[in-house]
């Protein structure tokens, strides 16, 4: 099976951009028509639906960002009635807020669609099976991918995260031929693989991974590959858009992003301009048929660019680059968003600490660790080591719970910390992707 | 109330446990002029607590606070020894007899006795029992002036 849907993924570029058109002007029509948020928005951007009268007048439309979404907690962005709602998605606060997600019916639907034709461009067909170590839950990953798994007929094993043992006897048992998780996942599952004598590359029939959730590199790609004789896709999506939705084709060079599903746009971070292909900048997606949160010019904060050129698979869709950093301080950390402000936040909990603090990330072996250096106060000292342990271990409970991801937390002296004048560098990410 | 006259204060002062912190202590101590009688570190996870018994403890406060030390005072007990073999046997089998428990002790020598420093969880109390199984206890004059 060389495509999910031929007629749709190899569409003439023309031919793409005029549909592009006509499911952003209905789209625009509606949010002008539905959306009290995006009404008023194009309102003080002096912009009305009969203005769009190509695809180069997208660029009029306002942008969105995570604040707007933030800001809207938890639905008032929601465009349709509630009761044609099927689902939500949760993702973690930056600021202890988290952002909230909801899909119609035909919402999950366009993303299995999504997923479906990207696991199909990966090389999977029927007769793959297919373990989705993602989370299940809150996070899109484990769902995302096991519709999108099913809609194309994989067998899917939902596995979801942790317990790396059981997952590498599932792999063998089961026959597993695909496995979708994050890359610092797959590295320890080569590991634990090796630890249970178990050679992937001839002991069983894994021969597909499907990457993402958090940065990593073409280096990994090929590390992968030498350890396991697997070959790692990449894989693409955040929460606002649907989920994780495109990956990178059996060329292996760059992620196809559907053009009758999305319409991709790079700016430029600073001014806004559009950018060229070839150009790096901010990747922003316009959804162009989501019903229950439609998102119009969503800046996502990633930087990358559109790749020029046809794609030798056949498919017509644009293609984009490996992420290469964000325009804001987000960190993944195991495939959790971690923003700085989140720690910030959460550390004005507790009333032992000072309000400064620093956060070191670094990757052992193929799971990162994050230390959180926090600054007693000086009044907060006591003579107890016990009480000073409890300390510790109280804050790293109040980070685990803000973050969903864990973090070591090493106390220091009052004033012992960095001051910074201006934008502060709290950040010190030692990783190497 | 007045204070009871055997609480010997104690500084204990947060450190973090990293090559040169304790000279950095020290250093406080010797340029406010503050003599060390006894002390003590105990380290957990990357911190540690110093624990000193000085001759002028508000002194030394002061002087570690102006440097931005987190410190505290604590009141600590001196039980006498007899710089003999089977001193520490004969003071901590009587402390256990008479139900006193320790969180932390640490020794040291003046002239032909030594001394037990001992924290316990109710100072008060200690004191009174630990006087009428016949134990000496330091006075704090003796250290803190």
């Amino acid at each position: 099976m060389a495509y999910y849907n031929e007629k749709i993924e190899t569409l003439p570029r023309a031919e793409l951009e005029k549909l592009q058109y006509q499911e952003m002007k209905v789209l625009v029509e509606r949010l002008y028509a539905n959306s009290v948020f995006y009404h008023d928005k194009m309102k003080a951007a002096g912009v009305l639906p009969s203005d769009i009268k190509s695809i180069a007048d997208i660029a009029k439309l306002p942008t969105m960002k995570k604040t707007d979404l933030r800001n809207n907690y938890p639905d008032k962005l929601v465009c349709c009635p509630k009761e044609d709602l099927v689902r939500y998605h949760v993702s973690s606060g930056t600021t202890g807020k988290p952002t909230v997600v909801a899909y119609t019916k035909n919402d999950v639907e366009l993303w299995a669609e999504a997923v479906a034709r990207s696991l199909v461009s990966c090389g999977l067909g029927r007769g793959d099976v297919l373990q989705v170590a993602y989370g299940y839950g809150l996070f899109t990953g484990g769902l995302g991918l096991h519709y999108g798994g099913e809609k194309m007929g994989t067998t899917v094993i939902p596995a979801s995260t942790g317990n790396s043992e059981r997952q590498i006897e599932l792999i063998l048992d089961l026959e597993t031929t695909a496995v979708a998780c994050t890359p610092s996942y797959f590295i320890h599952l080569i590991d634990v693989a090796k630890k249970m004598d178990v050679d992937i590359a001839k002991d069983t029939k894994l021969r597909t991974a499907i990457l993402g959730a958090e940065p990593w590199s073409e280096s990994m790609r090929q590390y992968i590959h030498e350890q396991s004789g697997v070959v790692a896709h990449n894989i693409f999506g955040t929460s606002e858009i649907s989920g994780p939705m495109f990956t990178d084709c059996g060329e292996l060079n760059g992620m196809h992003i559907c053009g009758d599903i999305a319409y991709t746009e790079i700016l430029d971070p600073e001014t806004g301009e559009v950018l060229p292909p070839g150009e790096k900048g901010e990747l922003t997606m316009t959804i162009l048929k989501k019903e229950a949160i439609p998102m119009i010019r969503y800046r996502i904060g990633d930087i990358t660019s559109i790749l020029e050129g046809d794609c030798p698979c056949g498919r017509t869709s644009p293609r984009i680059d490996r992420l290469q950093g964000r325009v804001d301080d987000m960190l993944v950390i195991r495939g959790i968003n971690v923003f700085p402000s989140a720690v910030e936040h959460a550390l004005l909990r507790v009333p032992e600490l000072t309000s400064h603090f620093m956060l070191e990330i670094t990757r052992t072996g193929p799971l990162d660790d994050m230390l959180v250096k926090v600054e007693l106060k000086p009044d907060a000292m006591t003579d107890s080591i016990n009480g000073l342990i409890g300390l510790q271990s109280r804050v790293e409970r109040t980070l685990r719970d803000a973050l969903n991801v864990s973090a070591k937390v090493e106390l220091c002296p009052p004033n012992s910390l960095p001051r910074f004048e201006g934008k502060a560098k709290r950040v010190m990410d030692h990783r190497v992707f | 109330m007045t204070r009871n006259k055997y609480f010997i204060k104690q500084l204990s002062i947060f450190s973090e446990n990293k090559s040169g912190r304790l000279a950095a202590v020290a250093k406080v101590f010797e340029e406010s002029k503050v003599n060390i009688h006894a002390f003590s570190i105990a380290e957990a996870n990357s911190f540690g607590v110093v624990r000193a018994i000085v001759d002028k403890p508000e002194l030394a406060f002061d002087a570690f606070s102006k440097q931005n030390y987190a410190l505290q005072y604590t009141d600590v007990l001196g039980i006498k020894m007899n710089d003999v073999p089977g001193g520490l046997y004969h003071v901590a089998n009587l402390l256990g007899s008479i139900g006193i428990n320790i969180e932390y002790a640490y020794a040291f020598r003046t002239g032909t006795f030594g001394t037990l420093i001992v924290k316990v969880s109710s100072p008060e109390d200690a004191v009174e029992k630990i006087l009428a199984a016949g134990l000496e206890l330091v006075p704090a004059t003796d250290y803190n002036f």
